[in-house]
Formats: C-alpha cells, sequence, structure tokens
C-alpha cells in the first residue's frame, strides 16, 4: 500500500493541478494578508473559503483522479497485490497531496506575515485541520461514488450533487425543519442536525473561535456550551473522523467486491 | 480646639491629636469649619453631617466601618467630602447602607474619594446641584441581591458626575427619577448588571463615558429627551448584554457614541424620534436590533463595521430613515463620483429576520445557503421592509 501511495502522491505532486491549487491558495493567503495586514480578520474571511472550496476541490479531484488513474489500475490489479491497499493507496495519495497543497499554500503567507507573533495562531491551526478533515471526507466519498459508478458522467454527476447537497440542500432542508416546527425545543436537533453534516460541524467549530459575539446572543449559549467545551472540541473531532474513517470503509468494502 | 481663620475654624484629627475621632469633632465643629483628618485607620460609621463642613483627608486616611452600617450621612447644604478612603460598609438586606448617602441636600461636593469593599457607593437622595467628581469605586460584587449600586442618585437633579471610576458594584450608576444630571467622563467597568442604569430620568447628558465589559451593558429606560454623545460602549458580551438597551426613550439624540464587541449594539424597543448621528459601530453581533413600535427614528452618517448583523428588524413596517451611512458589506458603486453609492444599501437580511423569527437558526450563519438566500432577498426584498434602506450610502468610512 505504502508504495503505491508514494507512487500517487509522487505523480500528483508533479501534476499541473497540485500547483495551481498549491498557487490558489498562496495568492489567496498573500492577498487577504495585504489587503487585511490582520491575521485574525483574514482567517474569518479564509473559513468561507474553506468551508465551500475544500469540499468541491477533494470532490472532483478525487472523481477525476480515479478515472484517470483506471487503465493503470487495472494493470495494477493483474499484480498479486490486495485490491484494498492499491485503491486506499491511491486515497491517501490524492488526500494527502491536497492536504499538502492546502497546508503549505495557506501555511506559508501566514507564517510570513508573523502568525507566530499573533495570537490568532490557534484559530489558524483549527482551520488547517478542519481543511484536512474536509479533505480526506469529500475525497473519500468521491471515491466511493467513482468506484460505484462505471459511467464517467454519471460518477461525476454524483459527486458534484453530493458536495451540493451537503453545501447547500442540507442547510435549506435543515432551515425549513427549524421553522416549520419553530413551536418544538430545537436545541438538541440543532445540535445534532449540525453535527450530522461535516461542512456544518467545520463551520461552527471555526465560528465559535471567531464570531463569538453573535453566537453568543441567547441561542447561540447552547453551542458555546456544547461546542465551546473541551468535551464538545473532542466529540465534533470524533465525528470529524468518523466522517473520515466511513468512507474509507466503504471504500474496502466496494474495492473487494467489484468486479473488474 | 481649632484654629480660628476668619470666621471658620479648622480642626485637625489624628489618632493622637486631641481630637482623634472624626465623629466627635463633627459635634464639636461649628457650621461652615474645616475638618482635616491625617492619615491612618479610624474604625467609625454612621457619621452625621448635619451642618456645613469640610471633611478633607490629608494622605488619604482610611474610615473603616467594620462592616456595621453606613459611613457618612450628610443631611445638610453646602458640605465637602474630599479626599477619604471608606471601606467596609455594612451589608443589610432590609436597608441601603451606603458608604455616603446624602439626603436632601444642595451644593455638595464629593470628590476624591476612594470606596472599596461597599454596598452602596454613594447614595444620592433628594438632593440637588451637587458634584460628585473623581472618585474611585471598587467593588465585589458577586450576586445581585446582596450588593448595591456604584453610584445611585434617587429623585435628585441638577447633579455633575465627573470622572469617576466604578467597578465591580450592581449598577455601576443608576438613576432613578433624577432630571438634568450631567454625566461624564467616567468608566464604569466590570459591573454585575448595567453599567449605567436610567429610569424615569429626562434631560440627562452623558458623554465620553466608557462601559466595558459589564454584565447587561447599559440601559436606559422610560425617560425624555437625553443626549449621549462621545461614549465608548465595548465588549459587552453575554446571553443577555446589550452596548445600549433603549426601553420607551423619546426624543433622544444619541452621536458620536462607538460600540465595539458587543453582543448587542444598541437594541431598541418602544422609542420614538431618537437621532442616531455619526456613531461608529464595529465588530458587534448584532449593531441595531429593532424590536417594535420605533418610530420616525434617523440614521445619519453612522459607521456600520463588520457586524454580523448590521440592523435587525421584526415587523415589516418601517418609518424609520437611513441616509448616508458607511456599511462595509455595501457592494455598490459611485459612477457620478458624489461619494454616495448609486444603489440603495437594504441593511436588514433576509437572515436576521429569520433568526428574529426561529433563534435557533442562528447556526447557519455564515454558510453558503444563507448567502444565496440573502443575496437573493436583496435583489428583490420580499419578507425585509421594502422601504427600509439606505439610498445614499456613503462610499468612503466617515473618518
Amino acid at each position: 500500500m505504502l508504495k503505491i501511495l508514494k507512487y500517487s502522491f509522487y505523480d500528483l505532486i508533479r501534476s499541473r493541478w497540485s500547483y495551481v491549487y498549491f498557487l490558489f491558495y498562496l495568492t489567496l493567503g498573500f492577498v487577504l494578508l495585504f489587503l487585511n495586514n490582520d491575521v485574525s480578520k483574514a482567517v474569518i474571511t479564509l473559513m468561507n473559503v474553506i468551508i465551500v472550496l475544500i469540499p468541491l476541490i477533494g470532490t472532483i479531484f478525487g472523481v477525476m483522479y480515479y478515472y484517470n488513474s483506471k487503465e493503470f489500475t487495472e494493470l495494477l490489479l493483474a499484480q498479486p497485490i490486495k485490491r484494498s491497499s492499491i485503491f486506499l493507496g491511491q486515497y491517501f495519495g490524492v488526500a494527502g497531496s491536497l492536504t499538502l497543497s492546502l497546508v503549505l499554500g495557506l501555511g506559508i503567507p501566514f507564517v510570513l506575515y508573523g502568525l507566530y507573533r499573533s495570537n490568532a495562531i490557534f484559530d489558524f491551526t483549527l482551520l488547517l485541520v478542519t481543511g484536512a478533515f474536509l479533505t480526506f471526507i469529500f475525497v473519500g466519498l468521491s471515491f466511493v461514488i467513482a468506484i460505484s459508478n462505471e459511467n464517467k458522467i454519471k460518477g461525476f454527476g454524483y459527486a458534484v450533487l453530493l458536495w451540493l447537497f451537503l453545501a447547500v440542500v442540507y442547510d435549506g432542508l435543515f432551515l425549513m425543519s427549524l421553522i416549520v416546527f419553530e413551536e418544538y425545543p430545537l436545541d438538541t436537533f440543532s445540535l445534532v442536525a449540525t453535527a450530522l453534516n461535516p461542512i456544518d460541524l467545520s463551520r461552527i467549530l471555526i465560528l465559535l473561535k471567531l464570531d463569538i459575539s453573535a453566537l453568543l446572543g441567547y441561542t447561540g449559549a447552547i453551542f458555546k456550551k456544547f461546542f465551546g467545551t473541551d468535551l464538545g472540541f473532542v466529540v465534533s473531532m470524533a465525528i470529524l473522523l468518523l466522517w473520515t474513517v466511513l468512507p474509507i470503509l466503504g471504500l474496502r468494502y466496494k474495492a473487494k467486491r467489484k468486479d473488474f | 480646639m481649632g484654629f480660628q481663620i476668619g470666621s471658620a475654624n479648622i480642626w485637625t484629627v489624628c489618632g493622637t491629636c486631641e481630637n482623634s475621632s472624626i465623629k466627635e469633632t463633627i459635634l464639636r465643629a461649628a457650621p461652615h469649619d474645616t475638618l482635616l483628618i491625617k492619615k491612618g485607620t479610624y474604625k467609625e460609621f454612621e457619621l452625621l453631617v448635619d451642618k456645613p463642613l469640610v471633611i478633607k483627608g490629608i494622605g488619604y486616611p482610611i474610615v473603616d466601618g467594620e462592616r456595621k452600617g453606613e459611613i457618612f450621612r450628610v443631611t445638610s447644604d453646602n458640605v465637602t467630602l474630599d479626599g477619604l478612603f471608606l471601606i467596609n460598609v455594612g451589608v443589610s438586606y432590609t436597608k441601603d447602607n451606603a458608604a455616603i448617602r446624602v439626603v436632601q441636600s444642595k451644593n455638595f461636593r464629593i470628590q476624591n474619594m476612594v470606596l472599596e469593599q461597599l454596598f452602596f457607593g454613594i447614595y444620592l437622595e433628594k438632593s440637588s446641584h451637587g458634584k460628585v467628581y473623581h472618585n474611585r469605586i471598587i467593588g465585589n460584587a458577586v450576586d445581585e441581591y446582596n450588593s448595591g449600586n456604584g453610584i445611585q442618585l434617587w429623585y435628585s437633579s441638577d447633579v455633575e458626575v465627573a470622572k469617576n471610576h466604578v467597578q465591580g458594584t450592581r449598577d455601576g450608576i443608576y438613576l432613578e427619577f433624577s432630571d438634568r444630571i450631567t454625566i461624564t467622563d467616567n468608566v464604569s467597568m466590570d459591573n454585575l448588571r448595567y453599567g449605567l442604569h436610567f429610569m424615569f430620568s429626562n434631560h440627562d447628558i452623558y458623554s465620553n463615558n466608557t462601559f466595558e465589559n459589564n454584565g447587561a451593558g447599559v440601559a436606559v429606560m422610560f425617560s425624555k429627551f437625553i443626549t449621549m454623545k462621545d461614549n465608548t460602549f465595548r465588549k459587552n458580551w453575554g446571553t443577555a448584554a446589550y452596548g445600549m438597551l433603549l426601553k420607551e426613550i423619546n426624543d433622544a439624540e444619541i452621536s458620536g457614541n462607538t460600540f465595539e464587541e458587543n453582543t448587542i449594539g444598541i437594541n431598541i424597543e418602544g422609542s420614538n424620534r431618537i437621532k442616531y448621528l455619526n456613531n461608529d459601530f464595529i465588530n458587534n453581533g448584532w449593531a441595531i436590533r429593532v424590536i417594535g413600535a420605533c418610530y420616525t427614528n434617523s440614521f445619519k452618517g453612522n459607521n456600520f463595521m463588520y457586524n454580523s448583523f448590521d440592523i435587525s428588524y421584526n415587523s415589516k413596517l418601517n418609518d424609520n430613515v437611513f441616509e448616508g451611512n458607511f456599511w462595509s458589506s455595501y457592494t455598490g458603486y459611485d459612477l457620478d463620483k458624489d461619494g454616495f453609492g448609486d444603489v440603495p444599501y437594504r441593511p436588514v437580511k433576509l437572515f436576521s429576520y429569520v433568526v428574529n423569527r426561529t433563534p435557533e437558526t442562528i447556526v447557519l450563519l455564515r454558510s453558503l445557503f444563507m448567502d444565496i438566500i440573502d443575496f437573493s432577498e436583496r435583489v428583490s426584498p420580499v419578507f425585509t421592509p421594502d422601504n427600509l434602506k439606505d439610498a445614499q450610502p456613503l462610499m468612503k468610512i466617515r473618518s
């Protein structure tokens, strides 16, 4: 598995898209800091970008990579290598290289602008950690979708739909149900509904570090009480981890049974 | 005996002097005399000042009430208290014990005092034409029920409260039925409830004060003709904390104030004909939250910067005017270069309307879905008041 991981990783590191992705974050980081000159303000703007873009890029990259390297995968399958190590190796290669681009691309400008001297370092680390989680989660999900669909167009369609659902539609349904059931106590429901969607969960985790004044309004208190404490933080990290592990298990399961 | 100077005597009080007790010296003194209290500790309480005297401390002598009751009680006109350190006021559940109580007096002057370990600090009762100047009141209030207010004015008028520092009490400065009061250059912070609390008090001015990190910020209620100028309201965070809470306030002017990092900058309820001019709202959760029945207010020349919500409104009716404000989230353009944006700005987001209706929806703050919805609402308003807009938003920040 490590050999394949290494191969995929280096393959991607050398590819143009990784550089584009890396340069995109690099420019974004520099431009934000240049315009704001305030590390903590820049972290807020970055959050908006990360919450939307990372899942989207993770999804599309994952699907693209799977379909592009399909012939090579079939070649590998003919060799005496375990199936799971082929696919997991590819998965970790893609997710790892994307995460590297993210961390380096955002990290370099922030370090150059004196992140260590500002107190935003914890917020920034949290931002990168959730970004990494989101990358792993969405690359995993897209791999599962790609392996389940022979048809490229269908695969792409489902993957983009999944992103659209988790990034936009889920919140819409969530909002609707909150309004429809506004007569009932909704605290626990909204806590659970937030925790179930990795994008929402990451957003709330970062928000609680940033927009505290608004969220502390009287309903915000319950979120602060849960997500703001150490227990809440551990629980949310556990949920993100679960979201990462589930697609990997799905990938293994699908890979074992698929008929090539 | 004291020394004769003109018609007034000067009495020196110290531990080893002929006069070692403040209480007895007050009894002996004639009207318009001066008491000089030398450095030392005086364990005395319930000092009744019933004639016009000047009581002046030298090197901050300590008057320790030993938690037995009130320390000074002033019932005469023309009394000056200056430079004393009062500690240990008795806490009572039946009496509002104060470090200094002024009852039905005129022309009093309380200055340069330091008050610690107190219940109520300076309590002015039916008094007028006095000055409370440059005092330092440090409480250690923990619960609302057994703590008192720093400076309290009750049925008082024409008093000047200036350059005081109040912290750690229940309400920093409290006014009830007090008219024509001027409150300037005070700092009120870390109080349990309100930094400044107005009830039924008209024609008052407060300016250049700083209110920081109070339990619930500043409350101005049931009052008319109040001027609030150049104050700073900061870091009033909490589940029910406001930079400023206005309830039933009419004909006021609020100008040049700074509201920074509050959960709610100004919470307005039932307040009419108020002018909001040239204020700065920076990094608040809600800059302005209008709850209901607010008519003919005007908001002009204010800076709204980086607030999660600029304005929140809970009705579709709008009778308030927004004009020439700067909004950091304004995205319009200015083709004719007159400094005003060519497209009107709508400060009420659909999201703030939704949050008003169902508070739990605040979890969706800054989500992509809400941004999309807000955008479409901004293009064609359906739920938010149609005429609530700033037709002349400033392109550059008002400096």
